[in-house]
């Protein structure tokens, strides 16, 4: 099984979430990431679903999604050929002892930190799920408190853009 | 004016003539206009599940939108399985539900059921109106939706409030669907490269499926296998779609379909699948079922092709435009080619199967009335264009087998979901839809249980349907796995409808203001038949006494391949010995 990256495009109407991740569920496939937000027309959210499938059925599951009516248009985005990002907030432990290691690591990254206690750090990082997990691993050592993560989002390299030709 | 009379107004404007339903708390405020609307009769039926099997028969018999209305809560969830069922059939209806009022929704009030939810995955869509001004719209995109494309049920859920509140009304409304283009032009090239396949097959069977039905596509089928010889098989949603009379109808394929058509698939060096999906129970085991065949498949919906089974030319659209494409495709393609295939050896060998395996039944060894005996004689008595419907399990095998179908849309039945109870709602609705047709609903004891008080509602509307219980005495379809796979053990199969004969259908459909009358034996079928087809003021019920011990064959068991076919209990046809 491969990982793919799809970019689906959807009328911003309620139930429109519940479709597409009820569809997922209901014809077996698994949803590794899911993220929603709104572009730039306004009654158009974009959904980006990352989902390890072979080819088959990765072409079964586009066109059962193609069926939704509130699904407008669906693209997958290569990994070479696309930016894809994770928000990741991490709360570790950091006391005096041993916070400028933490720090250092934070660096390393190209992290930041955006709060501080006596006793532990909050870092946030955005990057592919690779980088993120390398970054985990990296802080595990030190006491890893509280982990949320968003889902990931992707758009295709150079001036083209997929929702121009999306809305008519 | 107010959202009912708006929904109203709306329902008149995209033509809708008959709504089967019932009223109740949060739909009461529609049934008020809908009292005064001369354009669109009410039916008043017994149990929601009723109106919306009536719907999907309506649909089925005249082609246009089924309709049928509930209230929330329990009125609309007695709706989940006829919209399942039309779901999986692809039949195009339109369900009206009442809801909590918009400031109660969400608060578990009395009668809130999340309708819009628990229908997501059996609806094509479905639509929450907030805004009565969105009351045109949504009924509006509502029938488009249901009809076009590949059609299947839409449900609109209205609250109570958004029916009362006061809008004007406009016809026709703006339809708002970006997401929604079906494809009904096929693609060129690939009508070429089918024409192509299916100008050099040696081997070539076209599998024909309920699509056909709906896309109105009998004549060009007709015209495309008369000009290319090719033998036809027609699925259990397509019987009709080609005339069982026709030299070239090979039958039913799948778990009971005929030797004939079974191995003609199994043989097959190229399927032309004509809206068809592949469905397990044509294919058996997915992986042997027509191993050396090639796969053309012509669907509407583009995420039915190669879904099951991997279609080496795939053709998107409707099947109507599609078939008289592939006629003229493979007209051209013949002129041009070299040599021309010759396929009177592959007819020699379909022949002799079907001479040597022809559908057939015996009669029960105790004396008792062969249900298929009785199947087939309505079958012989009844005029031509007689409209059948079915509930499920033997007595649907029986009926899709020795009823004879000569045109599309006269055999309507539970396919996909299958549906138990579903004959007499669909044949109530069928009737009403083309009330000059006589409408005969094929029951057993089991399916007439669940949805008999229909008789009640088409012996107060005034739609004279006839239904024929193949009265077993007992759930006959999972008897018979019962004794072919469980050891002849019995459990809760039998429904004492012979030993305490209760109910007493007779009686039963005579308490309902139906006629009600009986065959036991042989000579007395032919009889009760004929005096069925002359009571035309009321139902009619006949119940057919028939032994329990008859089976559906030929089966391919669930599981096996297709090519493991039993003829007769024991009787298997070895398919590579005569090659």
């Amino acid at each position: 099984m491969t990982r793919h990256t799809l970019s689906v495009l959807v009328e911003d109407k309620p139930g429109v979430l519940a479709r597409v991740a009820g569809l997922f569920s209901r014809r077996g496939f698994n949803i590794e990431s899911l993220a929603v937000g709104r572009t730039e027309h306004p009654d158009i959210s974009r959904m980006t679903i990352v989902v390890s499938v072979d080819e088959l059925p990765l072409e079964q599951v586009t066109k059962q999604l193609n069926k939704l009516v509130n699904v407008i248009k669906i693209v997958e985005l290569e990994t070479a050929a696309s930016v894809q990002r994770q928000l990741l907030l991490v709360k570790v432990r950091a006391d005096a002892t041993v916070r400028s290691q933490v720090l250092e690591t934070v660096q390393l990254f190209r992290a930041k930190v955006v709060d501080v206690s006596p006793e532990a750090v909050t870092v946030e990082a955005t990057g592919t799920s690779e980088k993120l997990d390398a970054l985990l691993r990296m802080l595990e050592p030190y006491g890893l408190r509280e982990i949320v993560q968003s889902g990931m989002v992707a758009i295709g390299r150079g001036a083209r853009s997929i929702t121009a030709t999306a809305v008519r | 004016m107010t959202g009912a009379q708006s929904l109203v107004r709306s329902l008149e404007a995209v033509g809708c003539e008959v709504v089967f339903g019932i009223p109740g708390g949060t739909i009461l405020p529609a049934y008020d206009p809908l009292l005064d609307s001369t354009k669109v009769r009410h039916i008043l039926v017994r149990h929601e599940q009723g109106a919306g099997h009536a719907a999907t028969g309506y649909a089925q018999a005249t082609g246009k939108v089924g309709v049928c209305m509930a209230t929330s809560g329990p009125g609309a969830t007695n709706l989940v399985t006829p919209l399942a069922d039309a779901n999986m059939d692809s039949v195009p209806v339109v369900a009206i539900t009442g809801q909590q009022s918009r400031p109660l929704i969400g608060t578990d009030a009395f009668q809130e059921a999340d309708i819009c939810g628990i229908t997501m995955p059996i609806t094509k869509h479905n639509f929450l109106v907030t805004d009565a001004a969105d009351v045109p719209r949504a009924i509006a995109e509502a029938f488009h939706l249901a009809s076009t494309g590949r059609p299947g049920p839409v449900l609109v859920d209205i609250p109570k409030d958004v029916l009362q509140e006061m809008t004007s009304f406009s016809w026709p409304p703006e339809m708002r669907l970006p997401g929604y283009r079906p494809t009904t032009r096929p693609h060129g090239k690939q009508v070429r490269e089918a024409a192509k396949l299916i100008a050099a097959a040696r081997r070539p069977v076209l599998y024909v499926g309920g699509g056909v039905i709906k896309a109105e596509a009998s004549a060009e089928l007709l015209a495309l296998a008369e000009s290319t010889n090719i033998p036809v098989v027609t699925t259990l949603m397509a019987r009709g779609a080609f005339p069982d009379s026709h030299p070239q109808h090979m039958g039913m394929p799948g778990m009971h379909g005929s030797v004939g058509a079974v191995a003609a698939m199994q043989k097959s060096d190229l399927l032309i699948a004509l809206g068809a999906r592949f469905d397990d129970r044509v294919t058996g085991q997915l992986n042997s079922f027509a191993p050396d065949a090639q796969i053309v498949h012509a669907d509407i919906d583009p995420a039915e092709i190669s879904k099951n089974r991997r279609a080496d030319v795939p053709i998107v659209g409707d099947c109507k435009e599609i078939i008289s494409e592939l006629v003229d495709a493979v007209r051209v393609e013949k002129e041009n080619a070299a040599t021309t295939v010759d396929l009177a050896p592959w007819w020699a060998q379909l022949d002799a199967l079907r001479e040597t395996f022809p559908l057939g039944y015996d009669w029960p060894e105790d004396g008792t009335l062969s249900p298929q005996y009785a199947i087939e004689r309505i079958g012989a008595l009844t005029p031509p264009d007689t409209l059948f419907t079915a509930g499920v399990g033997q007595h649907q095998m029986w009926a899709a087998q020795f009823i004879k179908y000569e045109s599309p849309r006269t055999w309507i039945n539970s396919g996909g979901l299958g549906t138990m109870g579903y004959a007499v709602p669909a044949a109530m609705g069928a009737k009403a839809g083309v009330p000059d047709v006589q409408v005969w609903a094929i029951d057993g004891d089991g399916c007439f249980q669940m949805t008999n008080q229909e008789l009640a509602t088409c012996a107060i509307e005034g739609i004279p349907i006839k239904v024929a219980v193949i009265n077993n005495g007992n759930l006959g379809m999972v008897r018979q796995w019962q004794t072919l796979f469980y050891g002849e053990r019995y459990s809760s199969t039998d429904l004492g409808t012979h030993k305490h004969r209760i109910p007493d259908f007779k009686l039963l459909a005579e308490a309902y203001g139906c006629a009600g009358l009986r065959a036991e034996s042989r000579d007395e079928v032919d009889a009760v038949i004929q005096q069925a087809m002359e009571i035309n003021d009321r139902p009619v019920v006949i119940d057919f006494v028939v032994g329990k011990d008859a089976q559906v064959w030929p089966m391919v068991a669930a599981g096996t391949g297709n090519s493991e076919i039993m003829a007769a209990r024991g009787i298997r046809p070895l398919f590579d010995e005569d090659e």
